[in-house]
């Protein structure tokens, strides 16, 4: 199996996500090792979206790997203010660089802009969809913390919206875990993620909560993102909701004492800072982690036998 | 061969409500209430002097009622067959040359169709002015954007790109 874009966390075995956290533990130990190692190779960073640490940290990825990166800007300030589509876009990117970033609002769109280009495409989020490279800091961070096998994670907030969940679900079922995923109804996961993850795991490890009180006790990770106000029509709805998807202290206490709490960042109120100097938070690790393993992301991608390979690929 | 109301499992009475045709095609067997969707499916909507005879919940032998729609002077092609079972899984297809049935087939649901159905999601890449084929999977019980992923599986209908 052989990957030149890395568009969805689906397409991923375990052989290629362990190949890509190998790569990532070698850089983290010693990045000095793979500081000159794409000299002269030019990332195209192309950002339909507002994103901070996504677009830094490849940036930091890129540049600790002796490479440079271009960036298309705010889309305010590039020809997609003019009306340019987006295959329009990166098939004149792709011109210019030796591969390509891409966030963009729509769903499914990394899948159609890598049919317009030769260059190695990673998907960086698009709308709701795939968020795979989160995926990969997220999966790292688990291992690091937890392993990756005989765990039991909670995913809780956002599922509907929330693309990092959605990749980190998919990718999971590559390993013996048991997923608890917990939200209010109305923002529970799409049934076609549901669909997928029976499909890959015969829903053997997938259960889904409205609340954390049952499942929090046994849970090895709880991965927490944003319970989105904007996405709610009625704002007594979200009130209703969001008091009982906040972690703090006193939550925690019903928590075992090696629970790794984890969050993609942005956070708004659904950690409180109390966490943050105890045992149980990794969400900064989590983001810190983003540099080496995209980096190995970038080094795989770029290398001259150029894509991801898993043990499969002889 | 026999006229092409001869084929229709034992429901020639009812076969005789609407015309018998010379060439064309008669497509039987479809689900009660889809015979409209058919002809969308198709493109006929009657502007272009299409001749074409409907019958629709009519008794059958195979379902307690079904659809019937006879289209004169034009042989569906492999591909509008394929959608035509996205909507009409249980279809039989007739080919009529000179009143007589020259070929009879059942459906067969495709694996992908590509350039006919629209994604319902408004946040679809697809759904833009993008210089992109909408493309879906079939599934068992329904179709599947190939890029957004979404999953459609009532009112397949109504994604039809007319």
């Amino acid at each position: 199996m052989r990957h030149d874009h890395l568009i969805t966390s689906k397409q991923l075995s375990r052989a290629d996500i362990e190949t890509v956290l190998d790569r990532a533990a070698e850089i983290d130990a010693d990045p000095s090792a793979v500081a000159d190692r794409h000299a002269n190779t030019l990332l195209g960073l192309l950002f339909f979206e507002p994103s901070t640490r996504t677009k830094m940290s490849f940036e930091t990825a890129m540049k600790r790997l002796g490479g440079d990166v271009v960036d298309m800007g705010s889309v305010e300030s590039s020809s997609v203010k003019k009306g340019e589509t987006l295959a329009d876009t990166v098939r004149v990117i792709e011109g210019y660089t030796d591969a390509l970033v891409l966030r963009h609002p729509k769903q499914g769109a990394a899948t159609m802009a890598s049919e317009f280009v030769d260059v190695p495409l990673l998907n960086a989020g698009d709308g709701a969809g795939h968020h795979p490279t989160q995926t990969m800091l997220d999966l790292y961070t688990i291992r690091e913390n937890a392993g990756l096998d005989d765990l039991t994670i909670g995913i809780m907030g956002d599922l509907k919206y929330g693309r990092t969940v959605h990749s980190l679900a998919h990718a999971l079922t590559n390993f013996e875990t048991q997923q608890h995923f917990i939200s209010p109804e109305s923002l529970q996961l799409p049934r076609e993620v549901v669909y997928d993850l029976h499909q890959q795991q015969g829903g053997a490890g997938i259960k889904e909560h409205e609340s954390l009180e049952a499942v929090l006790p046994s849970l090895d990770v709880l991965y927490v993102t944003r319970i989105q106000r904007e996405r709610f029509p009625d704002e007594n709805e979200y009130q209703k909701v969001a008091g009982e998807y906040q972690i703090d202290a006193e939550t925690l206490e019903a928590a075992s004492d090696d629970l790794t709490v984890m969050h993609p960042l942005p956070r708004v109120d659904e950690i409180a800072p109390e966490i943050d100097d105890t045992d149980y938070a990794a969400y900064f690790e989590q983001a810190h982690n983003g540099v080496p393993v995209r980096m190995a992301l970038l080094d795989l991608l770029l290398s001259d036998d150029r894509g991801i390979r898993g043990e499969t690929d002889e | 061969m026999s006229s092409d109301h001869d084929h229709h499992d034992g429901d020639d009475d009812h076969e005789l409500r609407v015309s018998k045709i010379r060439d064309g095609t008669v497509i039987d067997h479809v689900r009660g209430g889809q015979a409209l969707n058919v002809l969308a499916i198709l493109g006929i909507d009657g502007t272009d002097g299409e001749e074409v005879s409907v019958g629709m919940n009519v008794p059958s032998n195979r379902f307690a009622r079904k659809d019937i729609v006879k289209v004169e002077g034009r042989e569906l092609s492999q591909d509008e067959v394929d959608v035509l079972s996205l909507i009409a899984p249980d279809a039989t297809i007739n080919i009529v040359r000179d009143y007589d049935v020259v070929e009879k087939h059942r459906v067969e649901r495709p694996d992908v169709v590509e350039g006919v159905l629209s994604c319902p999601n408004a946040g679809c890449i697809t759904t833009g002015d993008e210089p992109v084929t909408s493309r879906f999977t079939v599934l068992e019980d329904g179709v599947r954007c190939s890029y957004c992923e979404r999953i459609v599986r009532e009112e397949i209908a109504s994604l039809i790109d007319t």
